[in-house]
């Protein structure tokens, strides 16, 4: 049987196992939403482009699944770029259907026309413009396929107008193939055997973990490695909750706001073994004098990664699950060497207790004003262990992930590459449709939860009971930091003028608003808003120059940390 | 020429498809990688064409370069030819002025570099060169004291010698 364009979107959405999209109507996909009614996949209308891609991503870290997105043309495209590019930066799988305008008028600069396809080429891993409706069910196939698989990324679908109305006969295919796209999963064998000769060599390992241990649900095959070499673990933002933050062998998040003792292992390990991570700046810090003493090997399935950032010992393309499987093999075949190994690393691993001991991760607490990092201690205390907390990006994101000791992956979402203010809200909305069933926590800024606030109608709307913690500071805070530390305290266009009541806000929309200033209102205010169902806002008003610390000025050595301000 | 801003010539096979060309030259600019030449048709099989790319860099870059072209999910193929036998070969058309004192110089120019002569007026000669870069260059100097009115380079495209070809 013959089917239109739209419905064959549609149709592959359900054989993809698509249950919910997320998406904003418009002139060029009203034949699509319309079709949308005579198929069984959610839809959720957020209140604008950029969140509905931001809850697509919140939706996709929360399980693995690819997000969906549906965004009309022009504006409605152009609305999507800030969230593709966050989801590209941190390796979500997603897919984006716009509506474009008809084949006939492309290139005419016709109403509502962008060419989405050339402004989205730099940050999707690959896209298409369907030109032709007999190509729409292969382009749509390779599309998840592409999204999903090697280091996954978004890929967007620009469906001309006449093309949804066309029909044809639909045939989805059963297999992709792709000549020119063929991610190596397996790591090579020889190289293994090399990294394991290295690691039986080491005296001061480190083990540095990133989003893809995540990204290929290897936490357990990590966890085993770790526990057979017993090498200090620190990981990055976006492999902060791969590997549990209380195990005793974690040493926490490296970089500009990392742990003392995780910069300075990293510093003076003799082996450093990066895992699924991309030596981004923010971890390295100066590069020169990143690791001086270490060998490097490094496993990741994007070979782009390597090499890209810093010198590398040892390379392991491939997955990096399959990886960890097969080194976690080699050293049972070097059973006696590896039983020997923590032996040797004695020394090493209380040396760096010693640095945990000195440096803990710490702050003062106050009975008078709020710490934002007591508001997180105290939503760690009372949510359950698998809550999925989300953040913005500035000050309260980094307190998040310093305080928050996080134990099971993907309960940690948030922007690590682009950080993209206003990812937050809108992506744990898209994690509270994946998990129904689950906390979900959006610790949020003052000021990135006004770059999409609207979506507090959504919430409301869809009856999502995502609780929202804004650590309010009346600031831009993390930019009012760096003004403090190297502008002379010269605070331009950082605080914000205007306070906003916040309870108020919510209330307009219909959600719960809670405020605390005062720090033996905090717990009260959380339990509340954990105990009351349907979205709830919980304001806290933070001491509003707190810092977070320790800190790695930008352009030095990771070991120079400035510890307190 | 320093290591470091070694010139390489890198043959890319791609699907023959719309928006590729866009890509690889987003690729190279929006990573700040070098392109000194880029030439790009068709190959045997209509599907997929062939992209000659010459750039320069030090071997991390190149090692760069390399690994993202290879990433774009068009690529069928990239090889960089340096350190291998290859061959290279590029096209310029050059109108020069012909007064009656250097016309017979620029024909004998021409008849060494076993050039052709493509167009002729009152006034001037457009020569077709053929050839290895470092030929045209050669050319290209010898007549500019005789006054170079126009010039268009193909830009080199480049074959491997003897049986190895880039699809095995
Ligand atoms: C979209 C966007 N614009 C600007 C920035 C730069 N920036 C980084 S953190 C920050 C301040 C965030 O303020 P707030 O949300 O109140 O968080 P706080 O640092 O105060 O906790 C800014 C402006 C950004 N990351 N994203
Ligand atoms: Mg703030």
């Amino acid at each position: 049987m013959k089917k239109t364009g739209s419905q064959i979107l549609l149709e592959c959405l359900m054989l993809e196992g698509v249950d919910t999209v997320f998406g904003y109507p418009g002139g060029t996909v009203i034949n699509i939403y319309d079709d949308l009614l005579d198929y069984p996949i959610r839809h959720i209308l957020t209140r604008h482009e950029q969140a509905a891609v931001h809850a697509a991503d919140g939706y996709a870290r929360a399980t693995g699944k690819v997000g969906v997105v549906i965004a009309t043309s022009g504006p409605g495209a152009t609305n999507t770029v800030t969230g593709i590019a966050t989801a590209y930066m941190d390796s979500v799988p997603m897919v984006v259907i716009t509506g474009q305008v008809p084949t006939p008028l492309i290139g005419n600069d016709a109403f509502q026309e962008a060419d989405i396809v050339g402004i989205t080429r730099p940050i999707t891993k690959h896209n298409y413009l369907v030109k032709d409706i007999k190509d729409l069910a292969r382009i749509l196939k390779q599309a998840f396929y592409i999204a999903r698989t090697g280091r996954p990324g978004p890929v967007l679908v620009d469906l001309p107008k006449d093309i949804q109305l066309a029909s044809t006969r639909f045939a989805y295919p059963d297999s992709v193939s792709l000549r020119g796209y063929k991610p190596t999963y397996s790591g090579n064998v020889r190289q293994v055997e090399k990294a394991v000769r290295m690691i039986l060599a080491a005296r001061k390992p480190v083990v540095y973990v990133g989003g893809g241990v995540t990204a290929s649900e290897a936490s357990s095959e990590l966890m085993d490695f770790v526990q057979q070499i017993q090498a200090p673990v620190v990981t990055t933002l976006m492999g902060m909750s791969a590997f549990p933050r209380r195990h005793p062998l974690a040493l926490g998040m490296l970089g500009m706001h990392g742990t003392y003792s995780a910069n300075m292992a990293v510093t003076n390990s003799d082996l450093l073994i990066a895992v699924g991570a991309r030596f981004d700046d923010r971890v390295t810090g100066k590069v020169a004098s990143f690791a001086p003493h270490a060998k490097i090997i490094h496993i990741d399935i994007d070979p782009t990664s390597i090499k890209k950032n810093v010198r590398v010992d040892l390379p392991i393309v491939g997955q990096v699950k399959d990886v960890l499987v097969k080194i976690n093999k080699e050293l049972q075949a070097h059973a006696e060497t590896t039983a020997e190994l923590p032996g040797m690393t004695v020394a090493w691993r209380e040396e760096i207790g010693e640095w945990t001991r000195t440096h803990p991760v710490t702050y003062k607490n106050s009975e008078t004003v709020i710490k934002p990092q007591y508001v997180i201690e105290k939503i760690r205390e009372l949510t359950d262990d698998d809550a999925i907390i989300v953040t913005e990006v500035g000050q309260h994101q980094m307190w998040t992930a310093q305080f928050f000791q996080f134990s099971q992956p993907r309960t940690f979402l948030t922007s690590g590459g682009l950080g993209t203010m206003g990812f937050g809200l809108p992506a744990a909305l898209g994690a509270q449709v994946a998990c129904p069933d689950r906390q979900v926590i959006d610790v949020s800024g003052d000021g990135s939860f006004q770059m999409n606030s609207q979506e507090l109608a959504t919430l409301v709307q869809y009856q999502l009971p995502v609780k929202i913690a804004i650590l309010n500071n009346n600031y831009l805070g993390m930019v009012r930091q760096w003004q403090e530390l190297f502008f002379r305290r010269r605070y331009s266009q950082t605080p914000m003028e205007l306070p906003i009541d916040f309870v108020k806000l919510a209330e307009a929309y219909g959600a719960t608003g809670l405020t605390a200033a005062r720090p033996e209102e905090v717990e009260g205010v959380i339990r509340k808003a954990l105990q009351t169902p349907g979205p709830v806002l919980m304001e806290f008003k933070i001491d509003r120059e707190e810092n977070v610390m320790p800190m790695v000025p930008a352009g030095a050595a990771i070991n120079e940390m400035v510890l307190a301000s | 020429m320093d290591i470091a801003n070694m010139k390489h010539t890198i043959s890319v096979l791609v699907e023959n498809e719309f928006g590729v060309l866009a890509r690889v030259a987003g690729l190279f600019s929006g990573r700040g990688f070098n392109i000194e030449s880029l030439t790009v048709a068709p190959t045997l099989d209509p599907s997929v064409s062939c992209m000659t790319i010459v750039t320069s860099g030090d071997e991390r870059v190149l090692e760069q370069i390399t690994k993202q072209l290879n990433k774009l999910i068009d690529t069928i193929k990239v090889m960089d030819f340096t350190g291998m036998e290859f061959i290279e070969r590029e096209m310029a058309l050059i109108k020069v002025q012909a007064t009656d004192e250097t016309r017979a110089e620029v024909l004998r120019i021409a008849d060494i570099f076993r050039g052709k002569v493509v167009d002729v007026t009152a006034r001037s000669y457009t020569l077709e060169i053929t050839g290895a870069p470092g030929k045209i260059e050669a050319v290209i100097d010898l007549l500019r004291p005789m006054g170079i009115k126009e010039l268009v380079r193909s830009g080199p495209v480049a074959l491997c010698r003897g049986s190895k070809d880039i699809k095995g």
